[in-house]
């Protein structure tokens, strides 16, 4: 079972690593498989949310392009996989992002060039909820429908959680659908932990090229799948020690194979 | 310079149909032309520069090399961000045009003026900042963004024309040395023309500009002139910190160039508090034909 082979995988990277940012690329985990699991080689994923630069190295080492050899550098002076995806260094890492808001332009970018060049192939962005409080999310989401960007789909990951506080405390739910809706994109809500209902969306986007760019609205569980984890803020920002390694993994368990 | 800079975008257009301009909502007057005959190629993103820089990175990424414009200030600093990470870490080819840098824009005011401009941007990774100081100046430097590839910054100002026919690099040698120059003057952008009308009937000066920060060039002209003098003025319409003196200082020193003396006359904001056209600014800051004249007679 994929998710619960790539979560044992992703807590090894982070302990080993001795590092934080676990439970935000937990909540993710899940979108990356669906994703990359969804597009064609050549079109890319913008994971704008670079902070859960580790789910994305778990998924380029599923797919061959992260060797398990390189992977052990997460982290380490010298390494290429630093804790927010650099720049130049692989197929399917197309731009360095970490600094919030920059992935949709850039993706909106890409998609404009696209339709230039007449190039069906779509291209995914991956935003984080807390993300869309950035103004180029609006300033993105305008121009995408304003050029009828439907070679576009952007999936959000929402947790509910952001830096510091919940969504709903700071500025409010800047993701919801009716927001995106309101715009002009084709909006859609799926449960971000079942694969088969994103996969089913990514294809409902697909089959649905009638002008309007998409948004994915995931709703997720920061921390999916450690319980002690779920939907606790400090997890974005805490690494596990041994004792706590250990009651991840046998949580994982529980979950997996309830 | 805004009508050779669109005459060159034109033929530019009509040589290669993968570049693509971005304009931030501004162009009348002068960019109408090219919006109609590459309407597929012509984006107006709207009053949204951030978003527009990340749209140019990701077009630069799928193969279409990307002009951005916008009124200097709007195009350099609201997007600074974007400039460092999507364009110049990833060495896209990606031109952010600045026009009115300076004081450019005049009594428009502060808020439409740009005088830190190339000190935002001349030390990002692989930039490279072209300031043309004549409207002659402008297809020269578009030539070498093409060429060249990578990020780029153009800022255009209210351009003259070259006084005199002169060879046209990244250093133009605008007046001839006589035998025994006192003094070089090195200046940058369109406030070229002051030093040039100050120096209307003085034979001992030599005269340069120096079309890019970093400094891509440093010839043999401007060396020996150095050597010669050790006597440098740098007349910039940038702030003294991260502009062409700055610059300059650097560049003699490793080259190990000996100065009896350095000035540089720098813009200085608005030591009045008051506001007016780029000549009242110029005269503020002491950038006008006077306060050269003045240098002049005195040193």
């Amino acid at each position: 079972m994929k998710q619960l082979e790539l979560r044992r995988k992703l807590l090894k990277l982070y302990f080993d690593a001795k590092c934080g940012h676990i439970a935000c690329s937990l909540s993710c985990l899940d979108l990356l498989i669906a994703l990359f699991g969804q597009k064609k080689e050549d079109e890319r994923v913008i994971l704008s949310k670079g902070h859960a630069a580790g789910a994305l190295y778990l998924m380029l080492n599923h797919i061959g392009e992260i060797s398990d050899n390189m992977l052990t550098t997460f982290y380490q002076n010298g390494t290429k996989l630093s804790a927010h995806p650099s720049a130049n260094s692989f197929t399917n890492i197309p731009f360095a992002l970490g600094s919030l808001g920059h992935g949709f332009p850039i993706a909106s970018g890409m998609a404009k060039a696209k339709k230039i060049n007449r190039d069906s192939d779509f291209v995914y962005v991956l935003m984080s909820d807390g993300e869309t409080n950035e103004g180029t999310t609006w300033e993105a989401a305008h121009f995408a429908v304003a050029n009828r960007l439907d070679n576009l789909i952007v999936i959000i990951d929402r947790n509910r959680l952001q830096g510091f506080g919940g969504t709903d405390s700071v500025l409010g739910d800047t993701a919801a659908a009716e927001k995106w809706q309101a715009i002009g994109f084709n909006a859609q809500e799926v449960d971000g932990h079942d694969l088969k209902a994103l996969e089913e969306s990514i294809q409902r986007c697909k089959q649905k090229n009638l002008g309007s760019p998409h948004v994915i609205i995931a709703n997720t569980i920061k921390g999916k799948g450690v319980d002690y984890m779920e939907n606790k803020m400090e997890w974005h920002y805490l690494p596990m020690n041994e004792e706590q390694y250990e009651n991840a993994m046998l949580s994982l368990e529980k979950v997996y194979y309830a | 310079m805004r009508k050779e800079f669109a005459a060159k975008i034109g033929q530019l257009f009509e040589s290669d149909d993968k570049l693509v301009f971005l304009t931030g909502d501004l162009g009348y007057n002068a960019l109408e032309e090219i919006q109609s005959k590459y309407s597929d190629r012509f984006i107006n993103a709207g009053v949204a520069e951030q978003n527009m820089v990340g749209l140019a990175s990701g077009l630069a990424y799928e193969g279409h090399p990307s002009f951005v414009y916008s009124i200097a200030p709007f195009a350099v600093y609201r997007t600074l961000e974007q400039i460092r990470l999507d364009v110049c870490i990833h060495n896209h080819a990606v031109c952010i045009v600045g026009n009115g840098g300076g004081y450019g824009y005049g009594i428009m005011g502060a808020t439409h003026h740009a005088n830190e401009d190339l000190a935002c941007l001349s030390p990002l990774p692989n930039m490279v900042c072209w300031v043309p100081a004549f409207s002659e100046d402008v297809e020269y430097c578009l030539d070498q963004i093409v060429t060249r590839k990578g990020p780029a910054y153009l800022r255009l100002g209210l351009g003259v024309s070259y006084p005199q026919p002169v060879k046209i690099g990244l250093i133009n040698q605008v007046i001839k040395s006589t035998k025994k120059p006192r003094l070089t003057i090195i200046t940058q952008g369109p406030v070229v023309k002051n030093a040039i009308k100050a120096l209307e009937g003085v034979e001992d000066v030599d005269l340069f500009s120096m079309l890019t920060l970093p400094i891509l060039d440093f010839t043999p002209e401007l060396k020996n002139s150095i050597e010669s003098t050790q006597n440098v003025l740098v007349i910039e319409e940038h702030t003294e910190r991260g502009g062409l003196a700055e610059h300059l200082l650097m560049r003699l020193t490793r080259e190990k160039l000996r100065l009896n003396q350095f000035e540089a006359f720098n813009a200085k904001g608005y030591p009045s508090k008051t506001y007016g056209s780029q000549d009242f600014h110029w005269k503020e800051s002491g950038l006008d034909v006077e306060s050269i004249q003045n240098y002049l007679a005195n040193n």
